[in-house]
């Protein structure tokens, strides 16, 4: 008996020390984008693996569109190079109907799934299954500046119609000191002027496709959603803005050479930064416009998020990864190092209901508002057949997206006019989504 | 009989000489004045005057530590090289000096292997390497990288193989020179400068591949070109901080570009003119 019951404690002790050296052993492979959220992340690892003492942590930091390439080839080769990935909302709908992640269910008592967004917790989920966890969440709003629409007599709506903006960009617009009305997107890329113009065509009450998958760029809506876009880049806009994007506008901005800046959310928290903008205490914020009349306010969502590979071969320890970085402690953890301004936004109603979150960063509300009012699922007042706010959720959208810029892009530069681009679009489009097979 | 110079053609021949020059070194110059710029400065617009701000080599360092990429890149540079050279010297020795009729088939069939592009094998090289544990190795980077440069390591070696004359070989030959001592100490002595070029070209295109390098690595054996590739954001200004990246990435090889630019033209001059 005393036997049986000492080879027993050994064999125990023996499966507990084998269990204690394999979880020593895990190593999870983060990939990532060089965002200031993701390196602020990186920077409190310690925290995860002090609270995990078997895991440590590996950071890839890679360009966004190359860790979509080698993301996309370790998993397409079941490589399991990665345990855990950045990607948008984008990727995760199209990725979790290939299987190639892993939903995430079964995440600790703690983790409060329910106080995700709404918005953005569906945006990341198939079937009702979350297969990513929001990092940070944006949606798209307008940034203005109260001492030049002070200056031009304008009052700023909270929710301005494309027509409040155009007079607003009019009367703040002051070429000869370098101040530019309006600030937007023209560097051709899916990721880049067409989020803005699919999210403006959306509140112009364009679509993509109809039911058919028939391209709509010639439509009437799509005509004068470009149209009014180009009108006011070229009357109001900033020069050679055919190739600014996100960070050249964010510059411009900063250092006060534009009277309005239409763009992620995200954005807020650099503009009043009184560190690098020379307008921190100068800007203000309103609803992304509609068209007089649609109820539509272009329905931009977009959300960083940690996600599972399929090819992963060390799933639970990731899972406790995505716990620790998207929970709510992360979030008290950022503010109790960084202040509250730095705190990840748009992934937690919590965040939101937080008195110093919302008297340090005054663009809370209309953060929340915006993220609130986007919705993904049916992003036109037409039917579609399609998900997505600022894209389309369909594999394809990378390359039609950023061949439909170009057009767009090219347009703004003035080598062609909005019908023509439009007719380029449009025959792009037929052309690759018939190739696609959407198309028939 | 030597064409007279005038004195006014040599200085418009050298101002022309040193315009080509700079415009060819601008971008690099470039890089490294935006990389002593604030992140502001670097986005505002063209200007030539930094504000000679060392944060952003700081902030590089800080959060990506140099030294590991940089020794993966050296290894991985020089081990794929002297590989290559191991391979290259006696398929050009056999290619120059006992040439069949279709050598020069697979001379053009060895370059043409260089105009596929990479990502057409990609997928089936990552499958190899994962299936071997090549994965994230500097051992998988060397093997690669000696593979994808060995045509042009051939060719030029070839070219100046076929610069030294046949009868010298013949004559180790009558001397009772075996095949490894003919090629150990006839002819690389006498093809020294040619492969010190092919050498310093082949480290110079190992340490600048940006796919293989980039594709096929992870944590480990990621070099400088990883390095750089981490440092540019969506959200947020970055060209600063990248140009910090990309001037730390090529300083060693520009320095040894500078110190070996002599070997460097003579090498690739060798045989131009008989």
């Amino acid at each position: 008996m005393n036997r049986t019951i000492r080879a027993l404690m050994g064999a125990t002790a023996l499966c507990a020390t084998a269990g204690i050296a394999a979880a020593q052993d895990t190593t999870l492979t983060v990939a990532t984008v060089n965002n200031g959220d993701m390196i602020r992340m990186q920077g409190l690892t310690s925290d995860f693996t002090e609270k995990h003492p078997g895991i440590t942590v590996e950071w890839v930091t890679l360009e966004e569109n190359i860790l979509r390439e080698r993301v996309t080839t370790d998993i397409a080769t079941q490589g399991g190079q990665y345990d855990v990935l950045t990607i948008g909302t984008y990727e995760v709908p199209i990725w979790a109907k290939q299987q190639w992640l892993v939903p995430l269910d079964g995440m600790p008592d703690d983790y409060d799934a329910d106080d995700l967004l709404p918005a953005v917790s569906e945006a990341l989920s198939v079937d009702d299954n979350l297969y990513a966890a929001p990092f940070y969440g944006e949606s798209a709003m307008v940034m203005y500046r109260t001492d030049l629409a002070e200056a031009a007599g304008i009052t700023m709506p909270e929710s301005p119609t494309w027509a409040d903006i155009k007079a607003a960009a009019e009367a703040m617009t002051d070429k000869d000191n370098e101040v530019y009305g309006i600030c937007l997107r023209g560097k051709p890329g899916w990721g880049e002027n067409m989020a803005f113009l699919t999210a403006m065509a959306n509140s112009y009450g364009a679509r993509w496709f109809d039911m058919d998958w028939q391209p709509q760029f010639e439509s009437e809506e799509w005509n004068a959603a470009l149209t009014d876009y180009l009108d006011l880049m070229t009357n109001y806009g900033p020069p050679g803005a055919s190739s600014n994007g996100f960070n050249e506008n964010l510059s411009l901005f900063q250092q006060g050479k534009c009277g309005m800046w239409i763009d992620a959310t995200v954005a807020a928290s650099f503009v009043t930064d009184p560190e690098s903008s020379t307008v921190a205490d100068k800007v203000s914020f309103a609803q992304f416009p509609n068209k007089e009349g649609m109820d539509n306010h272009g329905n931009w969502l977009w959300a960083w998020s940690l996600a599972i590979p399929a090819s992963s071969q060390k799933q639970d320890a990731a899972k406790q990864f995505i716990a620790w970085a998207t929970s709510k402690g992360y979030t008290e953890l950022v503010a109790s190092k960084d202040g509250w301004r730095a705190a990840p936004p748009g992934t937690r109603t919590s965040l939101y209901e937080n008195a110093d979150y919302q008297s340090e960063a005054p663009f809370a509300a209309m953060t929340l508002q915006a993220i609130n009012a986007a919705n993904t699922q049916k992003s036109s007042v037409q039917d579609i057949p399609y998900t997505g706010g600022q894209f389309v959720a369909i594999p394809e959208f990378q390359g039609i997206g950023t061949a439909v810029g170009q057009q767009f892009s090219a347009a703004l530069a003035g080598q062609m006019s909005a019908e023509d681009a439009l007719s380029a679009a449009q025959a792009n489009t037929t052309r690759e989504m018939t190739r696609a097979g959407y198309i028939k | 009989m030597a064409r007279a110079i005038s004195r006014n053609s040599k200085i418009g021949w050298t101002v022309a000489a040193w315009l080509v020059a700079l415009i060819i070194f601008f971008p690099i110059l470039y890089t490294i004045i935006t990389s002593l710029k604030t992140e502001q400065e670097a986005i505002a617009g063209f200007d030539l005057i930094p504000s000679f701000s060392f944060s952003s080599y700081e902030t590089v360092q800080n959060q990506n530590n140099y030294f590991r990429p940089f020794m993966n890149s050296v290894v991985i540079a020089v081990g794929s090289t002297l590989l290559a050279l191991i391979v290259a010297i006696p398929a050009a020795w056999a290619m120059a000096f006992s040439p069949t009729k279709r050598t020069k088939d697979i001379l053009m069939w060895m370059l043409s292997t260089k105009m596929m592009p990479a990502v057409a094998v990609l997928v089936p090289i990552y499958l190899i390497f994962l299936r071997t544990g090549l994965m994230d190795t500097r051992t998988g980077l060397v093997i690669i990288l000696m593979l994808m440069n060995l045509p042009i390591v051939i060719w030029m070696l070839y070219t100046y193989f076929r610069e030294i004359p046949g009868e010298i070989l013949e004559a180790a030959r009558m001397d009772g020179a075996t095949l490894r001592d003919e090629i150990l100490y006839i002819l690389t002595p006498m093809a020294v400068p040619g492969i010190a070029s092919t050498m310093l070209l082949n480290i110079i295109l190992a340490w600048n591949e940006a796919f293989w390098t980039i594709q096929l690595t992870t944590t480990n054996a990621a070099p400088l070109s990883a390095f750089i590739a981490s440092f540019s954001s969506p959200q947020g200004l970055f060209w600063a901080k990248l140009s910090a990246a990309s001037t730390m990435a090529i300083a060693p090889i520009l320095i040894l570009g500078w110190f070996s630019q002599k070997q460097l033209v003579r090498g690739l001059t060798f045989g131009a003119v008989k």
